[in-house]
């Protein structure tokens, strides 16, 4: 292979230690200051001490637990699904789609949606189970969450499903497997990255959310994304904010560890 | 030996789309022989194989094993199993699981799964190779992973579609002995399928010639190789001279202008052939004692042999292989026997061929 002009990865190398390692060590750094600026282990005490913040992560890793199994339990069967059609790329165009539309819009249509003057309630109300809350509760906010998740766990499963060789199905099945048996021993093994790439995109942003907590959870919901927006925001404690950020990323990287591609 | 049948395909015809693969098929297939289907892609060979594995029903006609019928019996409930042309090795198993595969789902028990598993990696000349991931092993030893996945199950039939095709010269050779050795051994039906007449000519018991959804021909390869049917067959096996004729009378055919005395019979007086005489068959001489006299056009060395290329003066090509050396531009003459002649006639259905044969050679 040709050797690469080494001018050309300087942009990229840029890149990186400004958008990546300079905030990470950042981050690192304000984890250590207290609201005044000296320098203190005193968030971490607060962190590991207080039940108030152990309570918070218990609940963002439960909440983004619940959300990632939803979101994988509808995404893999539709993902399979998919890859069975006959325009499965249109299809899979279709599913995509709403990741083009902002956030904050689809949380809004959700709020309207759900609302106690909403469609769901107007239906219920026609039903004669009468109105009901719906909103800024536990179930609105997974339901929410899951929905803007799925499309993040149906690619990378699609994109597994898709490169499976369909040759392996028939062996399986001339070796004597019931298509049950090909489904968990051929195809289900033989997708598991496509499921650890979509666990990964999904668990990791889950455990930050907040603009959903927020709209449809009606900060009933606290996850630490909360917590952050409110130490840097309201309190202005950037100190603690970053502490809350750097158990984020240690999270984020067992997840990845876990999750990771086991190379031999 | 009772013959005893293993397969039978009764009338079989396969259409996609209306457009019909197979065209009215019938043959059988006997216990612990070697078969080879052989024909150009596209002839229906493999579509053949697919059916008697379970992939395919047919649109009309009868499958039977063992004298019962199959058509809708799924693949996973046959006593078949199948050497795929690329493989199909399960990416994320090793060769053992790979191999013990078809033994897990029967729920055999382990000690066994493992005896059995060791045997059919001796068999294929892989011990040892249990721990080894598939991506680590080349092109010949997947292969022979195959074979074993196969193999272990106790089928009785094996399918080999194209297993030798991406493999090189060497190693084919080296798999075509393994393969006939394992089946004379075995005992099981092999059902070999290729494009490559080598390949079908060195391993099997019995060929069948495929062309456009029809079986051309069936036999040996010695007796497909010479007393070809046709002018496909004779093609497409081996390589040939192929010349028209007039079948003066029994024993008497006029090719080049020239009559030769041959040992062919059972036509109508004067009726328009074809003859075929093996490159290998053409002895090089002078042009005085030649039968024929043509000029030499070209010479190849191909190692055994001497691949030379001429032209009689009716502007025929003669296609001669020697030891000999030929000199390009020079005239020379070919000799050849009464049975190198083979005669062919137009249009004779498979029946009507082995009739006559029979009725002139007694």
């Amino acid at each position: 292979m040709k050797k690469l002009n080494p001018l050309w990865v300087i942009p990229y190398y840029l890149w990186l230690v400004l958008f990546v390692i300079a905030p990470v060590i950042l981050i690192i750094g304000y984890s250590f200051l207290d609201i005044h600026g000296h320098i203190t282990l005193e968030n971490y005490q607060t962190y590991f001490g207080s039940g108030k913040y152990l309570m918070m992560t218990f609940n963002s890793v439960w909440y983004a637990f619940l959300i990632t199994l939803l979101t994988l339990l509808i995404s893999y069967p539709m993902a399979y699904f998919l890859t069975k059609l006959k325009y499965k790329d249109l299809w899979l165009l279709l599913v995509i789609l709403p990741t083009w539309i902002n956030l904050l819009l689809k949380a809004y249509a959700f709020v309207g949606i759900f609302g106690i003057d909403g469609s769901i309630n107007h239906f219920l109300e026609f039903l004669g189970i009468g109105p009901k809350q719906i909103l800024f509760t536990d179930f609105s906010f997974i339901v929410v969450a899951t929905y803007i998740q799925i499309p993040f766990m149906i690619i990378p499963i699609f994109n597994a499903l898709e490169e499976i060789n369909p040759s392996l199905l028939i062996a399986s099945k001339d070796l004597g497997a019931t298509p049950w048996q090909t489904f968990y021993k051929v195809i289900l093994p033989l997708s598991m990255n496509g499921v650890k790439s979509g666990i990964q995109a999904v668990f990791i942003p889950s455990l930050s959310l907040f603009m959903i907590t927020r709209l449809i959870g009606g900060n009933r919901v606290i996850t630490l994304g909360t917590a952050i927006e409110e130490h840097f925001l309201v309190t202005q404690n950037w100190g603690m904010g970053s502490t809350i950020g750097v158990v984020l990323i240690v999270a984020m990287f067992i997840v990845m560890l876990l999750t990771g591609e086991r190379r031999k | 030996m009772k013959k005893e049948v293993l397969i039978t395909f009764n009338h079989v015809i396969k259409k996609y789309d209306d457009q019909p693969v197979l065209k009215d098929i019938s043959f059988e297939i006997e216990k612990g022989k070697f078969y080879t289907l052989l024909g150009p892609s596209g002839c229906g060979k493999t579509t053949i194989l697919k059916m008697i594995a379970g992939f395919m029903e047919p649109t009309s006609g009868d499958i039977l094993f063992e004298g019962k019928k199959i058509n809708n019996i799924p693949a996973n409930q046959r006593q078949v199993n199948t050497v795929f042309q690329d493989y199909a090795l399960f990416p994320h198993l090793n060769v053992f699981d790979n191999i013990a595969f078809g033994l897990k789902l029967k729920k055999m028990p382990k000690k066994q799964i493992e005896q059995k598993v060791t045997e059919a990696l001796q068999m294929v000349r892989l011990s040892g190779y249990e721990k080894r991931e598939i991506t680590e092993m080349s092109g010949g030893q997947r292969q022979r992973v195959a074979i074993a996945r196969a193999l272990v199950n106790e089928p009785k039939l094996l399918l080999l579609d194209e297993p030798l095709s991406a493999l090189d010269q060497k190693l084919r050779t080296e798999m075509q002995y393994l393969l006939r050795s394992l089946q004379k051994k075995l005992g099981i039906t092999f059902i070999f399928v290729t494009h490559d007449q080598e390949e079908a000519l060195a391993m099997s018991d019995e060929i069948f010639v495929l062309n456009n959804g029809n079986i051309v021909q069936s036999g040996s390869p010695v007796d497909i190789y010479d007393e070809p049917i046709n002018h496909y067959v004779a093609n497409f096996i081996g390589e040939s001279n192929i010349v028209d004729a007039v079948m003066i009378k029994d024993e008497l055919v006029e090719f080049t202008g020239k009559q030769f005395t041959c040992v062919d019979g059972g036509m109508k007086p004067n009726e328009a052939v074809e003859v075929v005489i093996r490159p290998e068959d053409l002895v090089l001489t002078t042009p005085d004692k030649g039968k024929l006299v043509v000029t030499v056009q070209s010479m190849l060395f191909r190692g055994v042999h001497y691949e030379i290329r001429c032209l009689d003066d009716l502007g025929n090509e003669w296609l001669v292989h020697s030891t000999k050396r030929a000199i390009p531009g020079s005239k020379i003459g070919l000799s050849f026997d009464p049975e190198d002649i083979h005669v062919m006639r137009f249009n004779e259905s498979e029946e009507d061929f082995d009739a006559r044969l029979e009725s002139y050679s007694e």
